[in-house]
Formats: structure tokens, C-alpha cells, sequence
């Protein structure tokens, strides 16, 4: 990838919040942070609550100074730039936020047309500005309204309509779904995937919801106290997460591997070895798992598992109880291991 | 009624209103720009800086209790290089603004720390300058508040400007002891204090109407 497709770049970031005192010491929130996000992309960064995913985004327009390391916007270093400078480049960012932060004191197109007045748009520029990006949003018939008469979905529309007004070829967003309802939600994601893929605008795109990434996002990282623990395709993540962390991280938001708690029931009801097959993305993946049981005369019962949808390729895994003669279910795992499935026996289920 | 001289009233009405008003328009800027200054470099705020910050926090706590009529007659000598007199209307006026500076600061800097800090990062992010935010984020978004906290420092003011009069500082207060109580003549006592409460309930009623529309509601 030549440098110039890489639209923001983090080398070895840290953040380190000072802290006030012995009763509230200083925090490291990001260590060793490296990533690139390339031009046009939509890229998802993923984390627990407090995993520091906010931090992250706000170092990327200066709302908050880097510790140390450097980051990159276009060919611009922004980390260690004066307040003063990153005004400039604040301009050519666009930003949302979970509780939108809309301005109370202005109607609609008065939030639209603020950031052009800070750019210094002058007058009859700045309303035909302000009405196309109200028309874009759907909510020109709403543009003397104030926020407050607004539904969620709505207001956030504005927020993006505010953010794209200077015309920022990035767009920051911090959560700007987690405060709708699933349908808003949906709504919102597909006006984000039109802002990147009609204008051409990279969104980093800032979620604890898998939704989110799973319908638009075409790269992640997934952050855990601080770290990038893993960074690649959302499919690749998702469909086959290398680490411990990423591996628990999706697993709780995909919901398709059984809890602790939940294996224990299972284990009362169900006699078999409990073993969780990975869905894989290939042909007949199911239908040659059914052929081998068969072929070893094992039984299996599905007990647990789920299957979603990501990038139009499946993810999930499904949770069996397998059942059969002396030594046939070691049998059987060996050959599916050797075929390339990818499974996780559960121990100390047969005794 | 015999004894009610209507053309010196008008001269103690006309005298309050110099007095309250001046005071509030000037008191009202200065404390306007001093309770701003104040949040601006609060710690971690806007323009954040901890000496600017101590000093103003530290002046305003100082001056704030002190009672007005103690005020007026402890800052003679600075009224005296300011405007070469310490008593009459002026020096009330004077007084009166200074005071009401130091009171405003606190309601405008706490009505301002009220704005969801959410709207100043979004300013922030629109690129934004620090004094720009102040003023055309900061203010409009706390203005029903504001309103309300004016209003409340001209009932304020009427009132210590009516204190005013017993050290001859003339307007209704000074009339009505001058020429009501001073001379057992109670009319004059109620026809003023009637005045007083006139004028209170005119600015608490016009100031409750601009704050619901300022909040839309
Ligand atoms: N201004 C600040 N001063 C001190 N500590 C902070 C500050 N901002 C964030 N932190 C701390 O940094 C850590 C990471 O916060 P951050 O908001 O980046 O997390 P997050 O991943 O966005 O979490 P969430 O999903 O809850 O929004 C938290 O422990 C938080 O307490
Ligand atoms: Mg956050």
C-alpha cells in the first residue's frame, strides 16, 4: 500500500492521563499504539467499555494531546501540534458523537451552518451549504427546527450533517449508534456506508456492538486496556480471532459459544464430549461435518451455538454433544482437525 | 396627602433608575467578562490557568459577603481617584456596580459550567477557537439560566440601592427616610416602598418572559 493511501497512521502512541494526586494517580489508557487506516475505508475499533477507544479517536484530531509517539493525517504529523494549528486541521475532520451534542440554542441548520461560520463561509454560500447537507441527511423540511423536537435518529443525522459541512475527507465517529434503538440504528449505519461510499469519506468508526462492525465496517481493531490486541478484516477477525482477547471479545458479542454456566447445565443433560466447531466459509461446511459423523457412527446433538452474517460470509460456531463407540469420537476429532475444522473441546465433560 | 412633594418623588424615581441601571448594565458586563474569565481558567477548562484562576476565585470569595452598605464605605478611597467624590448618586452608582461585578461573576461562571461539556467538544471538533466557543457557544446555551441570574441581581440591586439612601445616596430609598420616616410621614413610606415593589416585580416578570423564551418554553 503506498503511504498516500494510508489516511491516518498511529506510531507507537501512548496516552497517560496526568492524574490529581495521591487519590487519583496517573493513568496509562494507551500503550504502544501502531495502526494505519487507509483512505476510503470505514475502520471499526471495538473494546470493552474503558478499553480506551474514545482516547484513541480524540488524539486523532487533537482534542486531546498524545503522551507520546506520533500520528499521522493525509502527510500531516498532527500529535504535537500548537491548539492554534489543529484548528486548522479539526476542519478537514468531521466528528459525532454518542449523545450528539447538538447546540440547544440553535435550530437545525443553525448547527449545519456553525462550523462553516467558525471556517468563515460567508453568507450566501453558507446556506445553500447548509441545505444540501440537510437535504442529503433528509431533514430539509426540518431545518428551523430545534434539536429538542428531534427523535434520537434524527438528531443524529444533524450531527452528521454539521460534521460533513467543511467538507472533511474523515469522519470520527464515537459511538454514534449506541444511544438509538436497533432500527434508528440501522438507519444511521446505512447513511454512514452512503457518507463513505457517495462522498468517498474514511470514517473511523468508534462501537462495542458487533452489529456495528458487522455491517459496515471493512477493517477493525480490536482494543483491550489500552492495547491493540488485533487489527485486520472485519471477516478475519470475526471468523477466526487469533488471540485470547479478541477470541473472548467476540465471543461475547457474537454469543455463540456456551458460558461457563451454560456448559455446566449442558453437561447435566447431555452424556457426550461437548466440542464447538468454528463455521467456516466453505462449501458444504456443514453438510461434510454431518458426513463424518456418520462415517465414524457418532452421534452428535447440537446443543448451543449461532451463526451470523458478516461482509455477506457467515461467522459463529456450533456447540455439539458427541456420542459414540470406544475410541470413535477421538477418531472423529482427529480427522476433522486434520481437515481443517476448528474446534475447541470442552474438558471435563465424559466420566 | 398634604404633605407629599410629587416633583421631589420623580426626582427619587428618576434617581433609582440611573442608579439600577447603570449598575446593572455595567456591573453586568464586568461580571459578565469576569465570571467568564473565571470559567475559561478553571482547571482543565477552555483557557485553563491555575494562577488567573486562584487569584479572580480568591478576589471574588473575598469581596462577595461583604455587606453593601459596608462595601460603599470601604472602597471611598478608591472611589475617590475613580470618580473624585464619595457621596450622591454617583458614588452609589459606583459602588453599586463594582458590587454587583463581583456577584454576577459567580452566576454567570456557574450557569456556564452547567452546558454539557459535550457541545464544547463538538465546537472543539468543528475547529473552534477558545474565545469564539465562549461567546457564541457558552453564553447562547446558558442563556434562559443567565437571564434568571440577571434578573435576579436587579432585585438585588434595587435593593441595595434603596440601602443607599441612608447614607444620602438619593432614589427612593433615600425619599422615603428623608422625607417618610424621618418626618413620621408613613404615606410617603408606603407610596415608595409601593414603588419599590413596582419596580422589582416589573423586572422579575419581564426577566421570567425573556428566560422562557430563551428556553423555549
Ligand atoms: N480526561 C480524562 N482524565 C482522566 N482519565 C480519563 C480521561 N478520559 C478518559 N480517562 C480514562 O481513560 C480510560 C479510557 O477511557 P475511554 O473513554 O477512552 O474508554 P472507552 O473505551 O471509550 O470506554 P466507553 O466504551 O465506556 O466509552 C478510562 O479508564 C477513563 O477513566
Ligand atoms: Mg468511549
Amino acid at each position: 500500500m503506498p503511504p498516500s493511501d494510508i489516511h491516518v497512521r498511529f506510531e507507537d502512541v501512548t496516552k497517560t492521563f496526568p492524574g490529581r494526586g495521591r487519590k487519583d494517580p496517573a493513568q496509562q489508557v494507551l500503550r504502544g499504539i501502531d495502526l494505519e487506516i487507509h483512505r476510503g475505508e470505514i475502520f471499526g475499533i471495538i473494546g470493552q467499555s474503558g478499553a480506551g477507544k474514545s482516547t484513541l479517536v480524540r488524539l486523532i484530531n487533537g482534542l486531546e494531546p498524545v503522551t507520546s509517539g506520533r500520528i499521522t493525517v493525509g502527510d500531516r504529523v498532527v500529535s504535537g501540534l500548537s491548539e492554534r494549528q489543529l484548528r486548522a486541521v479539526r476542519r478537514e475532520i468531521g466528528m459525532i458523537f454518542q449523545q450528539f451534542n447538538l447546540f440547544r440554542s440553535r435550530t437545525v441548520a443553525g448547527n449545519v451552518a456553525y462550523p462553516l461560520k467558525v471556517a468563515g463561509v460567508k453568507q450566501p454560500e453558507r446556506d445553500r451549504k447548509v441545505a444540501r447537507l440537510l437535504d442529503f441527511v433528509g431533514l430539509l423540511q426540518r431545518a428551523n427546527d430545534h434539536p429538542e423536537q428531534l427523535s434520537g435518529g434524527q438528531q443524529q443525522r444533524v450531527g452528521i450533517a454539521r460534521a460533513l459541512a467543511t467538507d472533511p475527507s474523515l469522519l470520527l465517529a464515537d459511538e454514534a449508534t449506541s444511544a438509538l434503538d436497533p432500527e434508528t440504528t440501522q438507519d444511521v449505519l446505512s447513511l454512514l456506508k452512503q457518507v463513505n461510499r457517495e462522498l468517498g469519506i474514511t470514517i473511523v468508526i468508534i462501537t462495542h456492538e458487533m452489529d456495528v462492525i458487522r455491517q459496515i465496517a471493512d477493517r477493525v481493531a480490536v482494543i483491550d486496556s489500552g492495547h491493540v490486541v488485533e487489527s485486520g478484516s472485519a471477516y478475519d477477525i470475526f471468523a477466526a480471532p487469533k488471540t485470547p482477547e479478541a477470541t473472548r471479545f467476540v465471543s461475547s458479542t457474537l454469543r455463540d459459544r456456551p458460558s461457563a454456566a451454560t456448559l455446566e447445565r449442558l453437561r447435566v443433560s447431555h452424556p457426550g464430549r461437548l466440542v464447538t466447531v468454528r463455521v467456516q466459509d466453505r462449501p458444504a461446511f456443514q453438510n461434510s461435518l454431518s458426513v463424518a459423523f456418520l462415517q465414524r457412527d457418532v452421534t452428535a446433538d447440537l446443543v448451543f451455538g449461532g451463526i451470523s452474517e458478516l461482509q455477506d460470509r457467515p461467522v459463529g460456531s456450533l456447540t455439539y454433544s458427541l456420542t459414540g463407540g470406544e475410541g470413535s469420537v477421538d477418531e472423529l476429532l482427529k480427522q476433522l482437525r486434520a481437515d481443517g475444522f476448528d474446534l475447541d473441546e470442552h474438558e471435563g465433560a465424559s466420566r | 396627602m398634604n404633605d407629599f412633594d410629587w416633583e421631589v418623588f420623580r426626582t427619587a424615581i428618576g434617581q433609582t433608575f440611573f442608579i439600577v441601571s447603570i449598575s446593572v448594565v455595567v456591573g453586568g458586563l464586568i461580571g459578565l467578562l469576569l465570571g467568564l474569565v473565571l470559567y475559561a481558567t478553571r482547571p482543565g477548562n477552555l483557557l485553563s490557568s491555575r494562577p488567573v484562576f486562584i487569584l479572580l476565585n480568591v478576589l471574588v470569595n473575598i469581596v462577595r459577603p461583604i455587606p453593601f452598605v459596608i462595601f460603599l464605605v470601604a472602597i471611598q478611597p478608591l472611589m475617590l481617584t475613580a470618580i473624585g467624590t464619595t457621596i450622591g448618586t454617583n458614588a452609589v452608582t459606583f459602588a453599586l456596580s463594582l458590587s454587583a461585578a463581583f456577584a454576577v461573576s459567580r452566576i454567570v461562571e456557574q450557569n456556564l459550567l452547567t452546558v454539557n461539556p459535550g457541545v464544547i467538544e463538538a465546537a472543539r471538533a468543528a475547529g473552534a477557537g477558545p474565545v469564539s466557543i465562549l461567546l457564541t457557544v457558552l453564553v447562547p446555551e446558558a442563556l434562559g439560566p443567565l437571564i434568571l441570574g440577571y434578573t435576579f441581581i436587579f432585585v438585588a440591586i434595587v435593593d441595595m440601592s434603596a440601602q443607599a439612601g441612608l447614607f444620602g445616596g438619593g432614589g427612593i430609598g433615600d425619599f422615603a427616610i428623608t422625607y417618610g420616616s424621618q418626618r413620621y410621614n408613613w404615606p410617603v413610606v408606603y407610596i415608595s416602598v409601593a414603588a419599590m415593589i413596582i419596580l422589582v416585580q416589573a423586572g422579575q416578570f419581564l426577566g421570567n418572559y425573556l428566560a422562557r423564551k430563551a428556553l423555549r418554553r
